[in-house]
């Protein structure tokens, strides 16, 4: 077979996406057709900077999802005769798709890689910033609200993980031998049970009036909170869906820790700012509960900033994660994932640029739709 | 004033003895130790003979004891070998070993991974880091402080878009990213610009730029500087633009800026002299806290450009939990992060009237 042209590489990648085009497509569409009654999602669509970023992070949602059909090889599978083969070459051997990318060092597709890869940073990185948030709101809000002591001690916690070089931390914690040892499990039992304290938190300040909706709601997240609590933390999944080796435990525990700190702050700050206005002193003299003040009433109104950040918070993690694999402490050795397949491609970089080009350039698109989306959201919140 | 400062700086050699002692607990749990032992003796040996390595070498004892050592409130241990004492204390250029030796004493220690006294890797390479740093402030500073201005003066225009994008795209660009992509343009023999200006007869032999800084250390010159001080200049430019912006935006829709229309003065009059100042305050706090995010860059950058400062010192000694050193670089890391907060705390009132009154 004879390599491809330029064009040609192009109009390959095209075709081989087409189950994400259909699928952005059908999505776009409905969207479109139901703007109206979408809410800030539909406002976004008005905003030329939000519709950019809704696609990219769109794209790179459903290419996570449909990799698999997607892929023109397995990712871990190495090519006679394809090492640091120059994009758009024939296989050597055998009739099969063309490298569309080349290959790397390893004589594996990057085309390949790249797609997959998608899916180590669109598991960890969402989950984590959702569990950073839980554990600063659950910790944020009485800091804030209470000030005194607990602010003291929490704050100074805060700005002590602050002022770690993260990278030193990541040295220190993310090492197999202190999986072994079973430091992280320790983490993510503490870590882990903050959405579950938060959720109960949350029904009980508000449905103890109504005991029969309070029991419904109270063993709704009992149950489905332990067994994600116990698959996760613990890898004891009574029905093996769940679980998490060690290795993407111990990266996800160390993300949600440093992650942890700055919306502690945030939401802290952000309390302090609201806790003066009128409709807290309307439920204070109501005879409310402080919990039930701080999350029904102060947390609502603060969900504009704590939105946007938590678009930007998606991709700062993605950052942090490729910063991870860039220092060769990512999920594993052979994964795909961005950070280590730059990494990697760093060290033939003046030779052979490919390999590392396409990771990089995944990465910055997914962080870029990010940030444009959590300007656009921003931007439609200030209007109102 | 004076009683602010002072609180601050005790809540500073607090946080210092809190995180010492944490990175200190961490870099003794016993994988990390065994770690050391494996990087020190270099040799494939069974977990016996690192045991017996790390019990000779007195690591094998009690996190707080040694921790105690380390600050020198605890006298140093010492050990016989062969008849040769040994111990925390030795040091090569000294007659008698002090039963103290540690920060308090002005000690830091001795890097096992350089073979050298940790003041002294410090010493040198946080003046290299420091020229790597200056000029990322030299680039970064000016340029971020002009792109926000010009789209903050006129808010929602095109120039207003288009450089708002451009800070965005900026701030979703990490630096090993950016690194790579300068890289493949500017420092490949093979591709990027280096070999069609070749081609062009502009350029003879080589490439356009080095893809590494190592000669830097020497001699800072353009071609070996250029491609580090950008990478961290650009990721870090984003966010100073983006406030600059918004404090500008902010400013000139106040009354005095309308004010100052109505009377006539001129556009760029309005800009360069009552809108700016006030523009600055905010921005100059984001500066002063920028220095804490450039750390992490500057770790990134002077690994992948192989620039010996402080970043490429704290990745060696990481990987060969090099336990003196780390201490030495976080309290390095912890005193840059906490000062530059208390800087733009103090400049902070001091540049904000309403503030500095009440």
């Amino acid at each position: 077979m004879e390599p491809l042209s330029g064009l040609q590489i192009v109009t390959g990648i095209l075709a081989q996406l087409t189950p994400v085009w259909i699928c952005l497509a059908v999505v776009f569409f409905l969207s479109y057709m139901f703007k109206n009654r979408l809410g800030l999602y539909g406002q976004v669509l008005d905003n030329t900077l939000g519709v950019i970023g809704l696609f990219l992070v769109f794209f790179w949602i459903f290419t996570a999802l449909l990799a698999d059909w997607c892929i023109t090889y397995d990712p871990l599978r190495q090519m006679s005769g394809m090492k640091n083969a120059f994009p758009g070459m024939p296989p050597t051997v055998g009739e099969g798709a063309h490298f569309l990318l080349g290959g790397d060092n390893l004589a594996r597709d990057v085309f390949s890689r790249m797609v997959m890869g998608s899916r180590t940073v669109l598991t960890i990185a969402p989950a984590a910033t959702l569990f950073a948030y839980m554990v600063g709101i659950t910790l944020g809000l009485p800091a804030g609200f209470y000030l005194g002591w607990r602010d003291t001690v929490l704050s100074f916690a805060a700005n002590l993980i602050l002022a770690f070089p993260v990278i030193m931390l990541f040295f220190l914690l993310v090492t197999p031998g202190i999986i072994e040892m079973g430091l992280p499990t320790i983490m993510a039992a503490i870590l882990f049970l903050f959405p579950i304290i938060f959720l109960m938190v949350l029904f009980t300040s508000r449905f103890t009036p109504q005991p029969t909706k309070l029991a419904i709601y109270l063993a709704i997240t009992l149950v489905i909170g332990l067994w994600v609590y116990f698959g996760l933390a613990f890898n004891m999944d009574p029905f093996g869906i769940l679980s998490m080796n060690s290795n993407t435990l111990n990266i996800f525990v160390a993300v949600v820790f440093v992650n942890s700190p700055t919306i502690f702050r945030i939401v802290r700050g952000l309390t302090i700012d609201v806790k003066t206005r009128d409709f807290v002193s309307a439920a204070q003299t109501r005879g409310e509960g402080t919990w039930y003040i701080m999350l029904w009433e102060i947390l609502p109104n603060v969900r504009g900033p704590l939105i946007v950040d938590f678009c930007l918070r998606i991709g700062y993690t993605t950052i942090l994660l490729g910063t991870l694999g860039f220092f060769g402490l990512g999920v594993s050795p052979e994964s795909p994932d961005w950070g280590m397949t730059i990494n990697e491609g760093r060290k033939l970089l003046s030779i052979y640029p490919h390999p590392a080009l396409p990771p990089a350039f995944a990465l910055m698109t997914l962080v870029l739709g990010l940030n444009f989306l959590a300007d656009a959201l921003r931007e439609q919140s200030l209007k109102d | 004033m004076l009683q602010f400062i002072l609180k601050r700086l005790w809540v500073m050699l607090l946080t210092i003895f809190c995180l010492t002692f944490i990175v200190f607990v961490l870099t003794n749990l016993k994988p990390n130790l065994v770690r050391l032992a494996i990087t020190q003796t270099n040799v494939q040996g069974t977990s016996a003979e690192y045991e017996r390595w790390l019990d000779s070498r007195g690591y094998n004892r009690s996190a707080i004891v040694k921790y105690g050592e380390w600050l020198g409130v605890v006298p140093g241990w010492t050990n016989e070998i062969n008849g040769v004492q040994e111990g925390r204390c030795k040091r090569v250029n000294q007659e008698v070993m002090p039963t103290y030796c540690g920060v308090l004493q002005g000690n830091f220690g001795f890097s096992s991974t350089f073979k050298d006294e940790v003041s002294t890797i410090l010493g040198t390479r946080m003046v290299l880091t420091g020229w790597l740093m200056f000029w990322v402030m030299v680039v970064m500073i000016p340029l971020a402080l002009v792109v926000g201005i010009l789209a903050g003066m006129r808010e929602g225009s095109r120039l207003d878009r288009g450089l708002s994008t451009f800070s965005i795209a900026t701030t979703a660009t990490p630096e090993y990213v950016s690194g790579v992509v300068f890289i493949a343009l500017f420092a490949s023999s093979k591709f990027g610009l280096s070999p069609l200006l070749v081609e062009w007869g502009w350029l003879s032999g080589g490439t356009l730029l080095k893809g590494s800084a190592t000669s830097a250390a020497n001699a800072i010159t353009f071609d070996n500087f250029a491609l580090p001080v950008m990478t961290i200049a650009l990721y870090g430019m984003g966010y100073i633009s983006r406030m600059t912006r918004a404090s500008m935006a902010e400013v000139m829709t106040s009354q005095y800026i309308r004010t100052a229309r109505l009377k006539g003065v001129s556009f760029t009059n309005i800009v360069m002299k009552h809108a700016l100042r006030n523009a600055l305050i905010a921005p100059f706090t984001v500066i002063m806290l920028q220095f804490t995010y450039l750390l992490t860059g500057v770790v990134i950058v002077e690994t992948l450009f192989n620039y010996k400062g402080i970043g490429w010192t704290l990745v060696q000694a990481a990987q060969g939990n090099d336990i003196d050193l780390l201490l030495g670089v976080s309290i390095v890391a912890v005193i840059l992060v906490l000062v530059t907060q208390l800087i733009s705390d103090i400049g902070y009132v001091y540049l904000n009237p309403r503030i500095r009154i009440s």
